[in-house]
């Protein structure tokens, strides 16, 4: 094997990732570090400018208050989100990000992205809490203004270093360790506190095409877990892992619904016409009291078009033409009609090519006209995104002027090891944060992390043996393919190893069949988990053996263990919780009803470095926000 | 295919050590072939269709072809990225043309000053205001619970 060279970056403040997070912590660390006198370095696997779930753009920011303009209070976000996620959340970390979120959407403008106004000067609500931009460049624009504080604050960024595992000392986090996928140089990163913001996972579970499509996931095939994977590694307590999010999405290209279910207040109907949202109230009783409050959770308007579908009632139909034909009828005389038509022509089409371009390619090609004729819509995959629906993530400490006794352990974002921080979709049970509310939470969690390195100043020890080890563990994949490689016809195909992709479509096997995956109708049960968790093992036992032939194939290694200790997490956490809380997302056919007396709880789980078991745990839920009162 | 390279108009970046397609694929897909100077897409499966490699490309050499396993043939999206403004044109299956044309930005490229120029004067690491803030909640104070 050729030579890695060790290159050693010591630092105050490590953020892991470049993303929304990441860039909401590069701009408010900069501000803090450069005050004291401390070093902020940031590490990406990809080019900031484009990494990230927001790499192609977005139509829009999903998370807006509106507290300057007294439109809304933060106790109504924390309402809404706790009710969709079925009455489990921590109120305390949502109310914080709602509180402060709008300060984030104020900076993107000033920097220059395009938020759609009215006449009267006001933003453009898609809903209640979103707002419609030109959003082709919104990461380039976050990207930037992080890039400038970082230069301004003399930070150092890391692009194309794939971030690996921590290093510990003792109960402290003291770094990480990494490799460059474009040199044969391994990293290591010294650190006084980490923050973790390296997304979520997708390509868990096995994705709906599996041919040429296999990247077009609703989630981005780049984020694969790193984020679980560090904290779960550091020892961090873990909370709702359990907790999917199955976006419904335009059919085979996931194209957005947002936009026509809000703006373009579109609806959908299954082939014959029907409106499961009407037909199928009284399913909704038995999710009570979730099931009554409007919006309606994700959860259950994916599991009433999903019933439907069961009964054969399918295809599910996005009614654009219906909702096209309402908007310019409501326009007034035929000119005028025919002018909105023409807008709204615009808008549906920028909301794809701003964010999912596939769709527009499905549409061209299928010679769709939605002002015409409706479009399939259907369930994607199960995806890890903390940030959106879901809520899995590390389980971090509240603020210390809003959290109980129960939620805070003096730093705001740490989670229960010490000097690691979480934001975006590393930070879990505080979800619809969306990307300029872990912008946002990436803000708050920088600021505590400063606030840490000040009263914690000791660089913490690492151990030179700690290192070397990790170096030869990680970079081992390309050391087995080099013994090995000579034996077979096939590089691919070797009794001594297994490459990485191949490992992947046995992690998505086991996930979709035995964890409730498309396949499987997303159903699962205590039996079926417990066999997939043996078959995950002989998973775990190989990936000693994963293969690379180069940085590129190693970097997909390390993904692949990424998700795969993802997916464990996630099979032990749904085995625990004996109940169906969020169908449309999972369901447990052997406990197939909610139970709020014993289940009305979070599910954590813990991986404990020293002994290597996992710890299951439930912790309570509080309500102390609401808006109603 | 995803994206793939057109091989009549990739000049390799003329020889740089970095192509651009290669600097911005978020998932590291594209890559130069050193001996013919041309880049490709070297795991088109994983690719997400994000056009990045495409709107980068200073030859346009770069084009998406939608996933052969349930996109038909014959339909095209193509962009064309300026510092403002993005104008893209699609082609249907059956020859329909249509131009879409959306801003990008309103300030000039590199130009973003980190506090938005909103007053940034607190010192205080403990309590909850963010650096910018209240000025930039467009409030006197950070709301804090009535407990
Ligand atoms: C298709 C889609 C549409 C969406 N639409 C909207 C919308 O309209 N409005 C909205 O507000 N939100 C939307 N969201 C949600 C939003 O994108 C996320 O909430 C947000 O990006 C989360 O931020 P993050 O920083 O946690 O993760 P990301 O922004 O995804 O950043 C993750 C970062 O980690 C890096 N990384 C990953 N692994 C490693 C590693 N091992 N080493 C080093 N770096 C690593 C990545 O390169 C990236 O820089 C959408 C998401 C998706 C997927
Ligand atoms: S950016 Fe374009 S010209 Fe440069 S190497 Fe890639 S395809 Fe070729
Ligand atoms: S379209 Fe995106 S994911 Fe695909 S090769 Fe280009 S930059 Fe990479």
């Amino acid at each position: 094997m050729q030579n890695f060279e060790t290159v050693e970056v010591t630092t105050d403040l490590l953020i892991l990732g470049g993303g929304m997070a990441a860039c909401g912590a590069a701009v408010e660390a900069s501000y803090w570090a450069k005050k004291r006198g401390l070093k902020v370095t940031l590490v990406d696997k990809a080019a900031m400018d484009r990494s990230g779930a927001v790499a192609m753009g977005l139509s829009a920011l999903n998370m807006y208050v509106g507290v300057g303009e007294g439109d809304n209070t933060p106790e109504q976000y924390v309402d809404y989100v706790r009710n969709d996620l079925m009455g489990i959340t921590r109120e305390d970390l949502v109310y914080d990000i709602a509180r402060h979120v709008d300060s984030t959407v104020h900076l993107f403008e000033k920097w220059g992205l395009p938020i759609w106004k009215d006449e009267n000067g006001k933003y453009v609500h898609e809903g209640r809490w979103q707002l419609m931009i030109n959003g082709e460049s919104y990461k380039v624009i976050v990207a930037e203004a992080a890039k400038n504080a970082m230069k301004a604050a003399g930070g150092e960024i890391f692009e194309r270093v794939f971030v690996v595992e921590p290093l510990m000392d003792g109960d402290r986090v003291a770094g990480a360790v990494g490799f460059s996928v474009r040199e044969n140089k391994f990293y290591v990163f010294k650190a006084k506190a980490v923050l973790v913001a390296m997304g979520g996972a997708v390509h868990v579970f096995r994705p709906r095409s599996v041919g040429e499509g296999l990247g077009r996931s609703w989630y981005p095939p780049f984020n694969t877990g790193s984020s679980a994977y560090f904290t779960m590694k550091a020892g961090a307590e873990m909370t709702c892992q359990e907790v999917r999010f199955i976006p419904v999405r335009f059919k085979d290209a996931y194209g957005p619904v947002g936009a026509w279910f809000l703006l373009f207040k579109s609806r959908a109907t299954n082939a014959l016409g029907g409106d499961y949202m009407v037909e199928r109230r009284d399913e909704l009783e038995k999710w009570a009291p979730y099931g009554l409050v409007k919006p309606i959770p994700a959860n259950l308007r994916n599991w009433l078009g999903m019933l439907d579908m069961r009964e054969g009632k399918g295809p599910i139909y996005m009614r654009t033409e219906e909702a096209i034909q309402n908007i310019a009828q409501s326009a007034g005389d035929e000119k005028a009609a025919k002018k909105k038509l023409k807008e709204l022509e615009a808008e549906a089409w920028e909301d794809f090519l701003d964010m999912t371009i596939s769709q527009a390619i499905l549409w061209a090609a299928q010679n769709i006209k939605p002002e015409e004729r409706g479009s399939e819509i259907f369930a994607c995959e199960p995806y890890f995104i903390g940030s959106h629906s879901g809520a899995s993530g590390a389980w971090v400490s509240g603020p210390e002027d809003v959290a109980p006794p129960e939620y805070f352990w003096g730093y705001n974002r740490m989670a229960t090891v010490k000097g690691l921080f979480c934001a975006g979709d590393a930070a879990g049970a505080s979800s619809h944060k969306f990307s300029d509310g872990s912008h946002c939470e990436g803000r708050i969690a920088a600021k505590a992390a400063i606030a840490f390195i000040v009263d914690n100043p000791d660089q913490p020890k690492v151990d030179p043996k700690q290192v070397e080890a990790l170096k030869e563990r990680i970079l081992k994949p390309l050391a087995l393919y080099e013994q090995h490689k000579d034996l077979s016809d096939n590089p691919d195909i070797n009794p001594n190893y297994i490459k990485p992709k191949m490992f992947m479509f046995r992690l998505q096997k086991i996930m979709d069949e035995y964890s409730g995956g498309y396949s499987s109708d997303f159903t699962t049960s205590a039996k079926m988990l417990e066999r997939g968790l043996e078959l995950l093992q002989f998973l775990k036992e190989d990936s000693e053996k994963l293969a690379a032939a180069d940085l590129h194939e190693l970097m997909r290694c390390w993904e692949n263990v990424h998700r795969m200790w993802q997916a464990e997490a996630h099979m032990r956490s749904i085995l625990f919780r004996e109940e169906t809380r969020w169908p449309g997302y999972y369901f447990r056919a052997d406990f197939p009803n909610m139970d709020e007396k014993n289940w009305r709880v979070f599910v954590n789980c813990k991986w404990d470095p020293a002994t290597g078991k996992w710890e299951m745990m439930k912790r309570p839920v509080l309500n102390f926000i609401t808006a109603s009162k | 295919m995803p994206s793939y390279v057109i091989l009549e108009k990739c000049d390799g970046c003329k020889g740089q050590d970095k192509t651009a397609c290669q600097y911005i694929c978020p998932n590291d897909l594209m890559v130069l072939n050193k001996e013919t100077m041309k880049a490709y897409n070297r795991a088109p499966e994983m690719c997400w269709e994000c056009y990045n490699c495409v709107k980068i490309c200073p030859q346009q050499a770069i084009d998406v072809r939608g996933y052969a396993d349930f996109v038909p043939l014959g339909a095209s999206v193509v962009p064309l990225r300026s510092s403002d403004s993005i104008m893209w044109t699609v082609k249907f299956r059956n020859g329909e043309i249509k131009r879409f044309k959306f801003p990008i930005r309103t300030t000039p490229e590199g130009s973003a000053v980190p506090d938005g120029g909103w007053e940034t004067g607190s010192d205080d690491l403990k309590s909850p205001v963010l650096f910018t803030e209240p000025g930039s909640l467009w409030l006197k104070e950070v709301p804090t619970l009535k407990k």
